[in-house]
């Protein structure tokens, strides 16, 4: 077992070797410090699926929590909206969202009053149609002001240290997490699967039309690194090569220190007890809360892990492209993306989704200028024998990499179902 | 009574045309999980493939100068419903089938489906690009204006051809699988089959065949949904991967397994996405008349804005899980 793992992370180290030396060593590293932002959010999907048999199909929206969140944490103060009226006006839309949520509390707790069944019902949804217009009509107006000239555009951000925003990014998901949990964990797997996806795409959708918040379609960049940049490096007197590579170095182990801190953690959580519970609950929930283990509240707190480890993962990869924007998040290459990871490399097994977020990682994005050249090759040829050139190879071969991840995932459900690295299921003699 | 009809033509007419695509398409996400019990996923690229299939189809009949009194789409329905449906037996026998017989779990088919999707998504790309198509560029879209000046509206009752074509073809079909789903022999192992696999296995009933046939359907009207869908906007890769989620909302909250639950489920969901993104001013835009002055209404009063639309299908979605799981008519809950 442990023979086959080194083998296939010798042949991963020297395929992006390969990688490096065929497409370059600036491509390579960019890469690389992606695949370890990549890595850190399939160890977010293997504590859940892996470790707690989560079926979290909502990764999109996490990663995009996280890149809100490091955006607004590592941006520069925009001086025009706070001298502006919009944080009273936003104090004001806060205080009508805690009205209607009181509103909400009061009407679930009104069958202490004697009010019951039906009418309860009734009552509970009134106050939830009330509550949505008293915080639609104040915090309508406020988006707007903000939006406008005269408050300043958006919000802006708060100036701090990236890595805090990367912190951020996995307080906030967590936070969002909790209260998806909290809906959704009673559900079974393909409900969840569902409700997940859907829920996912409400972030989306608010994040990328929350103008006044988030910039929307507008994009926010650039957003600072935690390292030093380039530039810096330039203005230090280094040749524009060398800056690159070594402020890319700087960050690819910053992430990879990140990396192996999470690593070291979540191994220890697994060996322990925690983690045997855990594994408990996945393989047989109904004997594990006969033990006395509180399922919902276990599983809650595994949602919960794993998804701190998608914010801090989202926030990274956000702040190392240095461009938040929410349009370019995708179903496909952000939430499949990332099962394609851990199914292939080993769910259950963190060496698995690591190896597996790193390798798949590889191929989706050297998919692209390999279909590219085969297409060349092919298209050559049938120039030749006169059948025509393949039309518009490059916008063609764009496209490839959305079915050769399609074509992997559906070889490794086939041969290797439990992945590449699987599990290593221990048995006391 | 301009108002009135430009509700129906802003609520009635959109919502009904977006209610009967997402009640086809949830009807064949429905069977598979009541015979096959997974979350097909796929059936987006079902749709859109039907769609483009269909496209190539009515290419060819307008190349070989074939025409039509009815839009060229709706001609060649019936064939590219046929290879649609031969198609969704072929990845059926290519990538769900072998999972199956090594007893997989309802967990791995619902991955092996996203692979899929992303693999018919990928090769639609590959041959199409990402650009736009439109079954109607040889041939005009027939736009019907009623004029309503009889009740006093100075606003035209709007449909196009296509719209009305839709509504009697999904009322056909659905008519059609209610006969097929309670007179026929197949029909009634179909639903033995959905209530309890291993029951209707030991009374006889022939389960691969079922297997086969509510692929069939599955893929036939996925076609239908797919194709008359890019009729009614346009013809594009991502046309149903982007409405799959809106489909299984109407599939859960109609009860996964219920066929009928499926149809009332997209009507009540496209019915709710029309009904959520109105201005209401538009409608009671009179009682400004009667109103005081400081109750005027404001010149938006839409329930939601109109960019979240489509969340209007997963709020209900949600809702429906946590309040009643089963789905308004009971669903199959295994």
């Amino acid at each position: 077992m442990i023979q086959r793992s080194l083998a296939l992370f010798g042949g991963l180290f020297v395929l992006i070797l390969v990688v490096g030396w065929v497409m370059g060593l600036p491509f390579t590293s960019s890469r690389l410090v992606e695949a370890a932002a990549y890595a850190l959010i399939a160890l977010g999907l293997n504590i859940q699926w892996g470790y707690g048999g989560l079926f979290n199909f909502g990764i999109m929206g996490f990663l995009m929590v996280g890149g809100a969140a490091v955006t607004f944490i590592s941006y520069p103060v925009n001086p025009a909206f706070w001298a502006a009226e919009g944080p009273a006006l936003l104090g004001r839309a806060l205080l009508a969202f805690v009205g209607g949520a009181i509103l909400v509390l009061a009407a679930r707790q009104s069958h202490r009053i004697g009010i019951q069944g039906k009418a309860r019902t009734v009552l509970t949804v009134l106050a939830w149609f009330a509550a949505y217009i008293l915080y639609r009509s104040q915090l309508d107006p406020a988006a707007a002001y903000i939006e406008s000239a005269a408050g300043g555009g958006w919000v802006g951000g708060l100036g701090g240290h990236p890595v805090l925003g990367w912190l951020f990014g996995g307080v906030l998901a967590a936070g969002i997490a909790y209260i998806i949990g909290k809906i959704c964990l009673g559900l079974r797997t393909d409900y969840l699967a569902i409700a997940t996806i859907g829920i996912s795409e409400i972030l989306r959708a608010l994040i990328k039309n929350m103008d006044w918040l988030t910039r929307g379609t507008l994009t926010v960049s650039p957003i600072v690194w935690p390292t030093p940049m380039p530039q810096d490096l330039q203005a230090g007197g280094m040749g524009i090569d060398e800056a690159l590579l070594l402020a890319r170095g700087g960050f690819l182990l910053l992430a990879i220190i990140v990396l192996a801190i999470v690593m070291w953690l979540i191994s220890r959580a697994y060996s322990g007890p925690w983690g045997r519970m855990m594994r408990a609950i996945r393989d047989n929930h109904v004997a594990a809360s006969s033990m006395g283990k509180n399922v919902t509240a276990r599983q809650l707190e595994i949602f919960v892990f794993g998804s701190v480890l998608m914010g801090i993962g989202g926030a990274m990869l956000v702040s190392f492209v240095q461009i938040f924007d929410p349009s370019s998040y995708q179903p496909i290459n952000h939430t499949f993306l990332v099962w394609v990871m851990v199914i292939v490399g080993g769910a259950g097994n963190n060496w698995g989704a690591l190896f597996g977020a790193v390798l798949i990682w590889l191929i989706w994005v050297i998919s692209e200028p390999l279909s590219r050249a085969v297409f060349e090759v092919v298209s050559l040829w049938s120039g030749q024998i006169g059948l025509g050139a393949i039309p518009d190879i490059a916008v063609r071969s764009a496209q490839m990499r959305v079915f050769v991840l399609g074509l992997v995932i559906t070889i490794a459900l086939r041969f290797a179902p439990r992945g590449l690295i699987p599990e290593v299921v221990k048995r006391e003699n | 009574m301009t108002e009135i009809v430009f509700f129906i033509n802003q609520v009635i007419i959109s919502g009904l045309v977006l209610g009967c695509i997402y009640a086809l398409g949830a009807i064949g996400i429905t069977l598979i999980f009541g015979i096959l019990r997974f979350a097909h996923f796929a059936h987006s690229e079902l749709m859109t493939g039907g769609a483009f299939i269909a496209f190539l189809l009515a290419s060819a009949f307008t190349a070989w100068g074939i025409a039509t009194p009815i839009p060229t789409g709706f001609v060649v329905l019936p064939i590219a419903m046929v290879l649609t449906a031969i198609l969704a037996l072929g990845i059926d026998k290519g990538f769900y089938a072998p999972l199956r017989k090594r007893g997989a779990k309802p967990v791995t088919l619902l991955i092996a489906s996203i692979g899929v999707t992303l693999m018919v998504q990928g090769l639609i790309r590959l041959f199409f690009g990402t650009g736009t198509y439109s079954f109607f560029e040889n041939e005009p879209k027939a736009i019907f204006r009623i004029d309503t000046s009889v009740i006093g509206s100075t606003r035209a009752l709007v449909i196009t051809e296509p719209q009305v074509l839709m509504i009697v073809v999904t009322l056909v079909s659905v008519v059609a699988l209610h006969l097929f789903l309670t007179r026929s022999r197949l029909g009634k192992a179909m639903r033995a089959m959905a209530d309890n696999a291993d029951l209707a296995q030991v009374s006889g009933i022939n389960t691969a065949l079922v297997v086969r046939v509510t692929w069939v359907i599955a893929g036939a009207l996925a076609c239908m949904a797919g194709t008359m869908l890019a009729l009614d906007v346009t013809l594009k890769p991502d046309l149903a991967f982007n409405i799959i989620l809106p489909i299984f909302a109407a599939a859960i909250v109609g009860g996964l397994g219920q066929a009928y639950g499926a149809i009332a489920g997209g009507l009540l969901i496209g019915f709710a996405e029309t009904l959520a993104v109105f201005n209401w001013t538009m409608l009671l835009r009179p009682l400004n008349a009667v109103l005081p002055d400081w109750l005027q209404l404001p010149p938006s009063l839409a329930l939601v804005p109109t960019e979240y639309k489509l969340t209007v299908a997963f709020l209900i979605l949600v809702v429906t899980l946590l309040v009643r799981p089963t789905g308004i008519f009971k669903g199959a809950s295994s």
